[in-house]
């Protein structure tokens, strides 16, 4: 499988089928026995628990079906944690989680605890975290699974938008009107690639 | 390295678990509470013991004629011992370890007067070095010296309370007559002695005007001598054999014979006090310890439930670039804070307790003055700082081994 610079990929497949444990092993949120992976021409494997850190920092961000905000922090608190872990400064990077808010229109919403915002304001707001660190991959892990279908496709729209800007983008779903949106969808059975195919969007 | 944001974020865990955090705060503080108050006590049992040594100086030995209680080269037992001024002389002028000595002829209580004031107080009859044994402290005029005994000049040292009882005028008493038993003496000094009300009750006059003047002939009823300051106890029971020895071979009783003579050592004594604080000291801070690690298994316990609550978030946070490193210290930090606080608070509040105590509490004959010492609030310190960080250790390392995906599944 490759993917590449700029694409938005999609990776089916039913439950059990190895989706999410690829997903985990390009996030390098786990690590692999057998092949190799290589993330912007390097090669990641049995990578240290703080240099894996530091590229998940720098390279990728994550979208998780249930989110995953840090509930007793503000949207723009959520928003801003992973330039805290880049030692950025406080004020430097409230502002550009305030940007990023702005960009998936929540800039109203800033001081809002995750508990005050519905499904897709929360999802909006763990895109815009995701993106904060200007990573090279977005991996979305059923972006839309907790998402009523109008909400699902704001998100789908705005993942493209952000795609447009360059980002590669790896979403895992089992939704067919979801993996109809991107480019190449990716089908999985017991850990193999069965399919590979190009969408209408290209 | 001061951190806003950690700092806030350790702040929000404690206030959302105010109520845990209490209980598990309360069991540190009670320790340190109970140590310090343990280690109050103790200092001022040690000091109110301590304080019953002052009055005679703790490296000396006194010395007691008794009774015989065997045989002895044909003499039968129950004989009575009496020292003499030649035993006295041979042990103040040909014992090197003696540094100083005094022989004590036995007078009790008699009558002073001094113009119509009159009182009955006691007589002690002494060597002018005496004043080194029993620590007297001449405050005005001076004490009797060694011309006074050679001279057996009719001569007196009168305690403070003498005085006030003496001279209800406030005349000054150095040079006046006082009549013991009705026989004149000239006051040459007044002394202060540190060993409480009855030292400052009492008249020191030269052994050898006494032994004439009041019929004693060469008689000396007990002796006592100093060893060097920090003699050990060792040296003391050499010394206590020798003079043994010496004083069986002049008085022909066995030297094994324990009654002849007697022995009051207060170098032994004092190292007995000694070794018993510094015992009861070492098992106040076993108990304190104890009572800390009671703590600090109580912190862990809860960090643990901490970590357990957060796997979730850990997991967030890792997934969004957050080191091992920042994690643990996110955890040790927070049982530090945990520990230092809630200790800092039983510290203060021991520390008040006893200081309440010490100003209310009037010094008593084995109890005066609790206090804490600023060493051993400082070690307290360290042990919290060092108490919280093991405390927050395991729970830490378990918060870092989170898996990311296992914590973000964990729905």
């Amino acid at each position: 499988m490759d993917i590449k610079e700029g694409e938005m990929v999609s990776i089916m497949g039913s439950s059990g089928s190895g989706k999410s444990t690829l997903l985990n092993i390009i996030g390098m949120l786990d690590n692999y026995d057998e092949g190799s992976y290589t993330l912007d021409n390097k090669i990641i494997k049995d990578l240290s628990e703080t240099k894996a850190a530091q590229y998940r920092n720098k390279f990728l961000g994550f979208v998780f079906q249930s989110f995953n905000l840090i509930s007793f922090k503000n949207a723009l608190e959520n928003v801003a944690l992973p330039l805290y872990y880049q030692k950025v400064k406080r004020k430097e990077r409230n502002a550009l989680a305030m940007e990023y808010l702005e960009k998936v229109g929540l800039a109203d919403w800033a001081e809002h605890m995750p508990n005050e915002l519905s499904g897709g304001q929360k999802q909006r707001v763990a895109i815009a975290r995701a993106l904060i660190t200007r990573p090279k991959v977005l991996l979305a892990d059923e972006p839309t699974g907790a998402l009523d279908s109008t909400t699902s496709y704001e998100v789908m729209e705005l993942l493209r938008e952000i795609n447009k800007e360059g980002i590669t983008m790896i979403i895992v779903t089992h939704e067919n009107d979801i993996a109809a949106k991107t480019d190449r969808i990716i089908r999985l059975k017991d850990g193999q690639i069965i399919k590979s195919e190009v969408t209408a969007n290209v | 390295m001061f951190d806003r944001d950690k700092w806030q974020e350790i702040l929000n865990t404690i206030e959302k678990n105010k109520l845990r955090t209490f209980l598990t705060g309360f069991s540190v503080a009670w320790g340190i509470f109970m140590l310090i108050i343990l280690l109050g006590f103790g200092t001022g049992l040690q000091k109110g013991v301590s304080d019953n040594f002052k009055d005679t100086a703790t490296n000396s030995i006194w010395v007691f004629s008794g009774q015989t209680s065997v045989p002895h080269k044909g003499m039968k037992p129950g004989r009575f011992i009496r020292f003499d001024n030649a035993d006295y002389d041979l042990v103040a002028n040909n014992m090197p370890e003696v540094t100083a000595s005094s022989g004590r002829f036995y007078l009790g209580n008699n009558e002073v007067t001094y113009k119509g004031e009159h009182g009955s107080f006691n007589i002690r009859t002494v060597h002018p070095e005496h004043q080194f044994i029993e620590k007297t402290l001449t405050i005005q005029g001076r004490f009797f010296n060694e011309k006074d005994i050679e001279e057996k000049r009719k001569v007196v040292s009168i305690g403070t309370l003498v005085r006030d009882a003496l001279f209800v005028n406030g005349e000054n008493p150095i040079g006046e007559y006082i009549e013991v038993s009705g026989v004149p003496f000239k006051v040459v000094g007044v002394f202060e002695d540190e060993g409480g009300e009855n030292e400052q009750e009492i008249l020191y006059i030269p052994i050898s005007t006494a032994q004439m003047v009041f019929n004693g002939a060469d008689r000396v009823d007990m002796f006592m001598v100093n060893l060097d300051e920090g003699a050990t106890v060792e040296e003391s029971k050499v010394m206590e054999e020798k003079l043994r020895k010496t004083m069986a071979e002049r008085h022909k009783f066995s030297p094994d014979d324990e009654r002849a003579i007697r022995f009051w050592n207060n170098v032994e004594d004092f190292m007995q006090f000694q070794n018993l604080f510094d015992g009861i000291r070492t098992f106040i801070w076993i108990i304190g310890i104890m009572t800390i690690i009671a703590g600090i298994v109580g912190i862990s316990n809860i960090m643990m439930i901490v970590v357990k609550e957060r796997t979730k978030e850990i997991g967030i946070r890792k997934a969004l670039g957050a080191t091992p490193w920042s994690v643990v210290s996110l955890i040790i930090m927070e049982s530090v804070l945990i520990t230092s606080v809630f200790g800092y608070i039983g510290l203060v509040l021991g520390v008040g307790v006893i200081e309440g105590i010490s100003s209310v509490l009037p010094p008593g004959e084995f109890f005066k003055d609790p206090e804490v010492n600023f060493k051993v609030a400082i070690s307290a310190t360290i042990i919290l700082i060092t108490a919280g960080t093991l405390a927050g250790l395991i729970p830490a390392r378990k918060a870092a081994r989170i898996k990311p995906i296992v914590a973000l599944r964990d729905e």
